[in-house]
């Protein structure tokens, strides 16, 4: 049984240099769960998917589908985590090409339900909406549960104190939907009402459902009749 | 257990040479592959089916037909056969009179294709594609096992007493494989009729292909065709042969890192490391080739590919050379050794006729007079002619 006051945080940084400046607002809003957590005696695990390293593997996704092992344990990665912290460099007035790539290249059923805080970095306060109104149509596309606050940071914005405020509010707001477990409920209660495809959701959808109209098919049936 | 080579019928620019070679010499060259193929021992040759360029074989039963008066033992397949936008009344067709052709050296299997446009060419809707290739093979599956058939379905006109001609081979249906690699309803039907299940085995790891044989061998057992491990499997596979590993390397890789399906994509290296794909000596590609049946237990067919990305005709005979000298030898005694005795034969004619007959007499239909009206009446055949 999953313990009640932990959580498992998965960290995606899309941030290219070392140190980044995407990995390290990544890191300070998955820190501000995790000390939130600790004020309520709960405990949050973080996993950090640092992708430029998985830049090969995902390029390599794309034009083959094929998952390399670092791809692989990202998905396991993903598969697991309870809720995910999203942080992308912003290029040319959109997430960079790698980080929107790595998620292109999921399974559309891996991250359902799961809930995020996104999160962007940019040169320039005019790339501001990019996170609400790039990413965040991504994350409903893929069926997660967007936390009301992203985390926006231009270079300027490291000497203001109100990103660490809003850091904060993001970090709240992702501990409160952790401890609603609504990922789990979902998949308890509405898992199959998504669509899924034979071995989807990181190789872990196996489960066949026999009584379909298309299994009666298979075993000698008819086809069910199509409006015309 | 059954050793072949299967293509797609692709015809690629050599990426060494910078030439392409024209659809008359790729024929001709397909032609030499599978006499070839039986030349150096090894038991099947399949084909591809495609509908538009840079492919050939639009016509497999034509090409096989011709392939099997030219060779004596090599069982003439098809990898695959599309079951969605090919009307099965003619696959019925088409493939009793390559079964006659060939003396029972053929078998096919059915697939759905991964080209989106063929559907409509052939007057078929894509978004019904499974169910198509559902309904239809359990019409095919009637039209070879019925002298008449009265049917009605969602995809083709209904029939009315039809009998499909010729009736096949000894009256005995060829070998149907369903090909499929992540649809459970394929190994469904598969499982439900006895039929054989393929699993290409080439783009993804040898677990993706695990799962549904699982599942297809417990449904097999389950509709009472045997034990699980008597379900009839088989694989694709992928090799690149020379003497030393290095080589092997050096020689194909140019023809990989620009094959129209996984080019540009992974290193060959890890290609190789994550799919079944071996590039190496005859040593290294048995040893791969044994871990499939650490994986997936004894099996029935395998098949390599070895004719694809543009690789010259004289190069594509000397893996067969390597393949069926130096590599199914080792291999046929390995896994022979390993066999165990209640697993599945391989399919072949004269198995399904000793299966359905036994000692006893085998039909061969002889249909009734013209009528005047150039049918032979309800009942077609003398044997069941209502006296």
């Amino acid at each position: 049984m999953t313990d009640p006051q932990e959580f498992r945080l998965a960290v995606v940084s899309g941030g290219t240099s070392d140190p980044s400046s995407t990995r390290m607002l990544a890191d300070r809003i998955a820190g501000r769960v995790a000390a939130l957590a600790g004020e309520r005696g709960e405990r949050v695990a973080i996993d950090v998917i640092d992708l430029r390293e998985l830049a090969s593997e995902i390029t390599t996704a794309i034009v083959s589908q094929l998952m390399g092992p670092k791809m692989t344990r990202a998905i396991e990665v993903l598969g697991a985590a309870d809720g995910l912290v999203a942080s992308a460099p912003v290029y040319k007035a959109a997430p960079s090409g790698l980080f929107s790539s790595f998620f292109h290249v999921l399974d559309n059923d891996l991250l359902i339900a799961k809930p995020v805080v996104l999160a962007a970095t940019a040169g320039t306060a005019r790339h501001a909406l990019v996170v609400d109104e790039q990413m965040r149509s991504l994350f409903a596309y893929l069926r997660t549960l967007t936390a009301p606050t992203s985390v926006f940071a231009a270079s300027e914005d490291w000497q203001d104190k109100d990103l660490g405020q809003r850091v904060d509010r993001a970090a709240v707001e992702l501990l409160l939907l952790l401890e609603s477990r609504f990922a789990d409920k979902v998949k308890d209660e509405s898992w199959k009402s998504y669509q899924h495809e034979y071995g989807s959701a990181g190789g872990t959808e196996l489960d066949i459902d026999l009584s379909t109209d298309l299994m009666r098919l298979a075993a000698g049936g008819s086809a069910p009749r199509t409006e015309q | 257990m059954q050793f072949g080579i299967f293509s797609v019928s692709d015809i690629t620019r050599d990426p060494v040479s910078g030439e392409t070679p024209t659809e008359a010499e790729r024929i001709d060259a397909i032609v030499q592959i599978a006499r070839k193929t039986e030349e150096v021992g090894l038991d099947v040759f399949a084909i591809g089916e495609h509908h538009n360029p840079p492919f050939f074989s639009s016509s497999p039963t034509t090409l096989l037909a011709h392939i099997a008066a030219l060779t004596e033992r090599l069982i003439l397949t098809t990898a695959t056969t599309l079951i969605t936008t090919n009307d099965p009344v003619r696959i019925a067709e088409e493939y009793a009179m390559l079964q006659h052709l060939s003396k029972g050296r053929m078998d096919l299997m059915l697939g759905r294709g991964n080209t989106a446009p063929v559907y409509p060419w052939f007057g078929q809707d894509l978004r019904q594609g499974l169910p198509l290739a559902l309904e239809h093979y359990n019409l095919l599956h009637r039209l070879w096992r019925e002298d008449v058939v009265d049917w009605e379905g969602e995809f083709r006109t209904p029939l009315q007493g039809f009998t499909s001609t010729p009736r096949p081979l000894d009256d005995v249906p060829p070998f149907v494989w369903h090909g499929s690699i992540r649809t459970p309803e394929v190994a469904e039907q598969a499982a439900f009729y006895g039929n054989g299940f393929f699993a290409n085995h080439i783009f993804w790891p040898s677990s993706h292909s695990l799962r549904l044989i699982e599942f297809y061998r417990q449904r097999f057992a389950h509709y009472g065709h045997g034990t699980k491990k008597q379900a009839i499997v088989g694989l694709g596979g992928q090799a690149y042969i020379a003497k030393r590993s290095q080589d092997a390397y050096r020689e194909f890789r140019p023809y990989f890192d620009e094959a129209p399906v996984y080019g540009h994509g992974p290193t060959l290296e890890d290609f190789s490391t994550m799919t079944p794909l071996t590039v190496g000596s005859p040593q290294e590609v048995i040893e791969k080739t044994l871990t499939f049946h650490d994986t997936f237990g004894d099996y029935q067919r395998q098949l390599f590919l070895m004719d694809h990305a543009g690789l010259p005709l004289k190069t594509v005979l000397n893996q067969l050379d390597l393949l069926g000298e130096e590599v199914v030898p080792v291999l046929r005694k390995e896994l022979a050794s390993r066999r165990d005795p209640d697993s599945a034969d391989a399919p072949t004619h004269a198995g399904l006729v000793e299966a359905k007959y036994g000692d006893g007499p085998v039909r061969q239909p002889k249909p009734n007079a013209n009528q005047g009206d150039n049918t032979a009446g309800a009942t077609p055949y003398q044997d069941t002619s209502e006296e």
